[in-house]
Order: structure tokens, then C-alpha cells, then sequence
């Protein structure tokens, strides 16, 4: 065979095996770190019409969620609020407030502020809000700990794995259905596995589930 | 071996010599030459040297192709561009560009898929099974089966994963292999669907290392022949070192007859689990237990359809008239003879059950088979497979290549036919009259399906173009020359 190949070919089978082995884990490594939600969503911070802080008025005021998406807990869609909810405050409160002019104007002329919408589910997932507010499920599980933050970001994946953590274990994330909107709870003591019990919580895990 | 090959040349007229033993055998050890009646006709007619098969198989792929070589290929990779273009259009588009609808959701793309795979089980049945039964007229038609098994799996493996239409997720971990994800999602193991997945990729990862295996040492013949670095290079890196000594052979032979083992109940289970895909349903008209045999029986009758079209132009084409003899054919038609006779009972079958087992549902579904809104492909595909094959009880017919070639594309077009009516009439009507449906295909369905023979013809035409067609080494084997103990066997100069 040596008229045919020189010596170096001996290592062939080694350098193939090598750079297929490099190859094919540098692809696995790189479409899971870089192409789940993981990645690609997470920490996604746009700038938004009207600079909102959600840690002034959630954490500091202690305002309750539902004082502006007062329609998360009987709907499947959280309403974002229309300028009249801020108008409400505002109108006597910072009501001179350069930073509001876009609120003043829209609660003039009835046109809605132009939010940049962050967490969004794909089309062909079905998510209700109120199913899980009213079931234990707060805000934060999803939403990240919104109450410490200026500017509001993605702070969870959302991906199919995130959800289906929770339906295989709700008993890990539930509690006081009272509570949900309190942000900054500690669990001490609740009893997830009775509570999924008492309040019939299913969550669904086949696919129809979400994808209906 | 001896037997065979020695009564096939004392027939076949080696004159005097075959009369005068070569070897001093005290005389009452030696067995009688046959009647010539019952000598069987030789594998590879006019006593042929061992030099004139290489050279007849080998140089076709060394000399330039022949004039029809290039505007063939041109037109099989024109249609597997189409092909391709027209899955890039759905990938794009959606699954919306076929036909399909509710209630039918399946209808060309997994009837595309069955007949594809199903054509490739004669290559299995011919390589496996046929080596394991010892039947010597395999070594002429094994490669090019095997190849067509390959190619076959190749266009069977598109429609699957492109019906999908995500085919990302598809090929993505989770939704077909069980591998960790960020889905985190598993397969669903108790569905045939994910038995269909493994059938499958085990049927054509076993079918490539048992050809490749069987290529080796015609691939070191073509090296020590090659002229070029290139050609010396590239038949010298599969040949994998291959110099013929006793050991080669030896481990050869081995692993030869471990792919044969392996292999032989991939001819049974991969078409029980295509039919699974359907028999496991609760669908009128899928759901029977005959599926399993009456699947298989179809695969290895539209397997050897497909083996004869591809076979009777080739051997006309490069004048093998020598190495696929009249008897090869004929022996294929007796296949197809025995194969199409238990899928014509297995449809009569379905039909007695239908009537016998009671279910209004049932019999229903082959009722409107037959009469419904389908009849034209329901006797379609009787006139192919039912009525075809029985030409082969005549021996004139079944030794006339042209006729046989003839029927052979009417046993493909049946058997296409065939998953068509299993899975578009059972479909289409079901349960509830509120839901039922009409499938007509859209031009993408149809200029797809025609694509695949694209793929089919180019990847065949290549093989022909840089491969062995035939089992060299094989063929020399069941030659009288390669017997030691033959009047025209051993190193005697015979050849």
C-alpha cells in the first residue's frame, strides 16, 4: 500500500475521529447554550416609551399588581393598564412631571402609550394568566422578581422546559393563593403537596395541553 | 459448493475433460455425473474465465460512460433538484403547500414513504436471506440490490421528516431520538410512530455496513486496477487495506455472515413496524392483524418489481447477458409469482374479515374502498398486483425480458397504489359522516413524489458510474473455476 499512501496517512482515522468528536461537540455545545430561550430571550431589556419603574411602585409604594393589571386574574391575557389607571395617581401626583408628558397626552387624546411588549409566548402556545393566579402560581415564578426592577427585562426562559418544570412539580412553586402577588414571599412551612391536592390542581402535560 | 457447480459445467459442455477426474480418487469413492436432466443450468453462462468477470464488471466503471449515460443523469439530477427545491418551498411555506386536510392528514407524503421502503426489502431478502439459504444466483443481483435498498431508504426518509413541517424539530433531539433537550421532552414510547424510527434508521445503517462490507474486496480489485493517484487513493481508503490474504478472507467471511444473521430479521420486522404506523390505530380499515405478513409480502413483491426495472436495462445496457442470465430473471418473477399471490389473498382477506368480524365500521371502510369515492385507485391497484403477477406461471413469459420489465412497472405502480387506498380511503372516511373528506393532491405533492425518483435514478447512475455493479469477488466464487476439485478448478491454467 506505501506506493499509494505516505506514511502520514496512518493517522487518518485518528484525525477524523478527533475533528469529528470536536466538531460535533462544539455543534452541541453551541446549539444549547446559544440557540435555546435561554439565550436568546433572557435579559432582553427594551427601551420603553415612558420610563416605568416597577421597583418604585411595586416595592416601594407596595402598590399590588392588580391595581393595574387588574384583569390578570379573570383573564387569560394580563392587560397592560390604559393611561387612565396611571392618570388615577397622577393626575394629582408628579402631575407636572416632565417624564409623564406621554401619559398625559395619551390620556388626552385616548390614544394608548406605545410599551415595547417583552414576554411573549409563540403563536401556537395557548397560556392563561388567570388559571395560574388563581391557583397559586405568582407572578414572580415567570416574571422574575419585577418589584426590584427600574426597567423591566426578561428574566426567565419560558421555554417549553421551564413550563413543563412546574406541571410535572407544581407542588414545588404553589402557594397561598392569596399571596401570589406578594413578590418577595418566602415559602416557611406551606404545604404545596396538600394544597395541589385540596384545590384539584391537574396542570396538563400532554401536548394538547398548550398546543391546542 | 462443489456439487452445483460441478454438475452445472459437466452439463453446460466442458467436453471430454469434465468424464476424466483430475485427482487420484479410488473409484469407489467417486460419485456418478448427474443425467443432464437434472443438471442445473450454470450461473454464469459460456464458461467464462475468471479474468473476463472482472473485466466485464470492473471496466464499467473505468471506461468512460456510455452515450445514454449523460442525459439520463442529467435528467434524474434535474428531478432531484425539483425535488429538493419543491421541500425547500414546503419548509419554507409550510405543510399547507400538499393536499393534505382534515381528515385526511396523511395521504402522498406517507404513501410515498411505505413504497419506498417497502421497495427496498428485496435487496435485505436477496442479500440475507438468499446468502443464509446458500442460494448461489444471489451473487449476480445482491449489489445492485443492495444499493437500491440504500437509495430506497434515502427517498423514504425524506417524507417522514418532512411532513413534519417544523423540521427542525424533527431532526431536533427529543422529538424523534431520546436525547436530553431543552424542551425537555421525551419520545413517546408507546407508539409505533417511534418504533417506526428506529426500524427504520437500524434497516438502513445495517443494509449500508453489510454492502460496504461486501464492497471491500471488489473496492481493493479496483484499486489494484486504478491508473490515477486519485482513483488509486480513493478506491485504496474504502478497500481499508485489503491485500486477499487467507486472514482477510477469513474475517471476512465472518463478519460477512454476522450482517446476513443481522440482517435477515430486518427483512421481517422493518415492514411489521411500518404496518404497526397503521394496525396500532383504532382507524376502520388500518386496524387489522394481517397487516404485519400482508405488509411484508408487499415489500418483498414491490422490492423485486423495482430489482427487475433497474436489472433487465442494466444487464441489456453493459451487456451482462453472461452474469445475469435468463435464469436470474426468471427465478425473480417465481418471487414475484409467490409474493404477489399472498398480497392478492390478503386482500381478499381484509375483505372476508371486514364481512366476518361483524363491525359496521369495518366493513364499511371496505365497502367505500372498493365503491367509493376511491374505486378507480382500489382496482388500479388490483389490476396491477393481483392480476400481474400470474402471467409468471408461463414459462414463455417469464423468460421474456421485455414482458417481464413490463410487468415489473405495473407491480410498482400497483404497489404504490396499494399504501394510497390503505391510507387515503381508510382516512378519509371514518366514524363520523359529519367529517368526512375528499383528498386531492396539489402539484407540490405530485412534482415532490416524481423528484424522488430523481434522487433514486442519480444516486443509482453513480453507483453504476464508481461502483462494482456486481459482486465480483462473489461471482467468481460460484464459478467451476473456483472449485478446486472441478476439471476447470484450480490453479491449472484454465483460465
Amino acid at each position: 500500500m506505501s506506493d499509494i499512501f505516505p506514511k502520514w496517512t496512518n493517522q487518518l482515522p485518528l484525525m477524523a475521529g478527533v475533528a469529528g468528536a470536536v466538531l460535533g461537540l462544539t455543534a452541541v455545545a453551541g446549539i444549547t447554550y446559544f440557540v435555546t430561550p435561554k439565550y436568546t430571550r433572557v435579559g432582553y431589556q427594551p427601551k420603553q416609551p415612558v420610563a416605568f419603574s416597577h421597583a418604585i411602585h411595586a416595592d416601594q409604594l407596595g402598590m399590588d399588581c392588580r391595581y393595574c393589571h387588574d384583569d390578570v386574574d379573570k383573564s387569560w391575557f394580563s392587560n397592560i393598564p390604559s393611561s387612565s389607571t396611571c392618570m388615577n395617581c397622577h393626575s394629582q401626583v408628579k402631575k407636572d412631571s416632565d417624564k409623564l408628558q406621554l401619559v398625559r397626552d395619551s390620556y388626552a387624546s385616548g390614544k394608548p402609550i406605545p410599551w415595547v411588549q417583552i414576554h411573549k409566548v409563540p403563536d401556537y402556545v395557548y397560556f392563561n394568566h388567570s388559571v395560574h393566579v388563581n391557583r397559586g402560581i405568582s407572578c414572580v415564578h415567570c416574571h422574575g422578581e419585577i418589584q426590584k426592577m427600574e426597567e423591566v427585562y426578561h428574566a426567565e426562559s419560558l421555554s417549553m422546559s421551564f413550563c413543563l418544570e412546574c406541571h410535572r412539580e407544581p407542588e414545588k412553586f404553589i402557594r397561598p393563593n392569596e399571596l401570589v402577588t406578594k413578590l418577595d414571599w418566602k415559602n416557611e412551612g406551606f404545604d404545596g403537596k396538600k394544597a395541589v391536592h385540596d384545590w384539584k390542581v391537574q396542570p396538563g402535560q400532554s401536548c394538547s395541553t398548550c398546543h391546542r | 459448493m462443489a456439487t452445483t457447480a460441478t454438475r452445472a459445467t459437466a452439463a453446460h459442455g466442458a467436453g471430454g475433460k469434465a468424464t476424466k477426474h483430475p485427482h487420484d480418487v479410488p473409484p469407489v469413492l467417486r460419485v456418478a455425473e448427474p443425467p443432464a436432466e437434472l443438471a442445473r443450468e450454470a450461473l454464469v453462462l459460456n464458461n467464462r474465465s475468471l479474468g473476463w468477470i472482472t473485466e466485464a464488471i470492473a471496466g464499467i466503471c473505468e471506461k468512460p460512460m456510455p452515450k445514454w449515460w449523460w442525459p439520463v443523469f442529467l435528467l434524474s439530477a434535474g428531478g432531484m433538484t425539483m425535488m429538493f427545491s419543491l421541500v425547500a418551498y414546503l419548509i419554507a411555506t409550510g405543510v399547507g403547500v400538499w393536499g393534505l386536510n382534515q381528515p385526511a392528514a396523511w395521504a402522498w407524503d406517507i404513501t410515498n414513504f411505505v413504497f419506498w421502503i417497502g421497495i427496498g426489502h428485496a435487496g435485505t431478502l436477496i442479500s440475507a436471506v438468499l446468502f443464509l439459504l446458500r442460494q448461489k444466483w444471489r451473487t449476480s443481483i445482491n449489489r445492485a440490490a443492495e444499493a437500491m435498498t440504500l437509495f430506497a431508504v434515502a427517498c423514504a426518509g425524506i417524507f417522514p421528516v418532512v411532513h413534519t413541517g417544523r423540521v427542525w424539530y424533527a431532526l431536533y433531539p427529543g422529538f424523534l431520538f431520546p436525547v436530553p433537550n431543552a424542551n425537555a421532552i421525551w419520545p413517546q414510547f408507546r407508539s409505533p410512530l417511534l418504533w417506526d424510527v428506529f426500524a427504520v434508521s437500524t434497516y438502513g445503517t445495517v443494509s449500508l455496513l453489510f454492502w460496504y462490507v461486501g464492497l471491500i474486496p471488489d473496492l481493493a480489485t479496483l484499486r489494484d486496477r486504478a491508473r490515477t493517484l486519485i482513483r488509486k487513493f480513493s478506491y485504496g481508503l474504502f478497500a481499508l487495506g485489503w491485500t486477499g490474504s487467507n486472514r482477510h478472507w477469513c474475517n471476512y467471511e465472518k463478519a460477512y455472515l454476522i450482517f446476513a444473521g443481522l440482517s435477515t430479521p430486518l427483512v421481517l420486522s422493518v415492514h411489521s413496524i411500518v404496518s404497526f404506523d397503521f394496525a396500532v390505530s383504532v382507524v376502520p380499515g388500518w386496524h387489522t392483524t394481517i397487516f404485519p405478513p400482508y405488509f411484508v409480502a408487499g415489500a418483498i413483491f414491490s422490492g423485486f418489481g423495482m430489482v427487475l426495472t433497474l436489472l433487465i436495462p442494466m444487464r441489456a445496457l453493459f451487456n451482462l447477458h453472461d452474469i445475469i442470465t435468463t435464469r436470474h430473471i426468471e427465478l425473480m418473477c417465481k418471487v414475484l409469482l409467490a409474493t404477489g399471490s399472498i398480497v392478492g389473498y390478503a386482500y381478499g382477506m381484509e375483505f372476508f374479515i371486514a364481512w366476518y368480524g361483524g363491525s359496521p365500521y369495518e366493513l364499511y371502510a371496505f365497502k367505500n374502498r372498493a365503491f367509493g369515492p376511491y374505486w378507480w385507485a382500489y382496482w388500479s391497484m388490483i389490476s396491477c398486483n393481483v392480476i400481474s403477477p400470474h402471467f409468471f406461471w408461463s414459462k414463455y413469459l417469464r423468460t421474456s425480458p421485455v414482458f417481464v420489465w413490463v410487468v415489473s412497472i405495473f407491480v410498482n405502480i400497483g404497489m404504490w397504489f396499494e399504501r394510497f387506498v390503505i391510507i387515503v380511503t381508510s382516512l378519509h372516511r371514518d366514524y363520523l359522516p359529519s367529517s368526512w373528506g375528499y383528498f386531492t393532491p396539489s402539484w407540490v405533492d405530485v412534482f415532490t413524489f416524481v423528484g424522488s425518483f430523481g434522487l433514486f435514478m442519480t444516486l443509482f447512475l453513480l453507483f453504476i458510474r464508481f461502483l462494482p455493479a456486481i459482486a465480483i469477488s462473489e461471482v467468481k466464487n460460484v464459478t467451476p473455476q473456483a472449485d478446486p476439485h472441478h476439471p476447470l478448478g484450480g490453479a491449472k491454467g484454465h483460465h
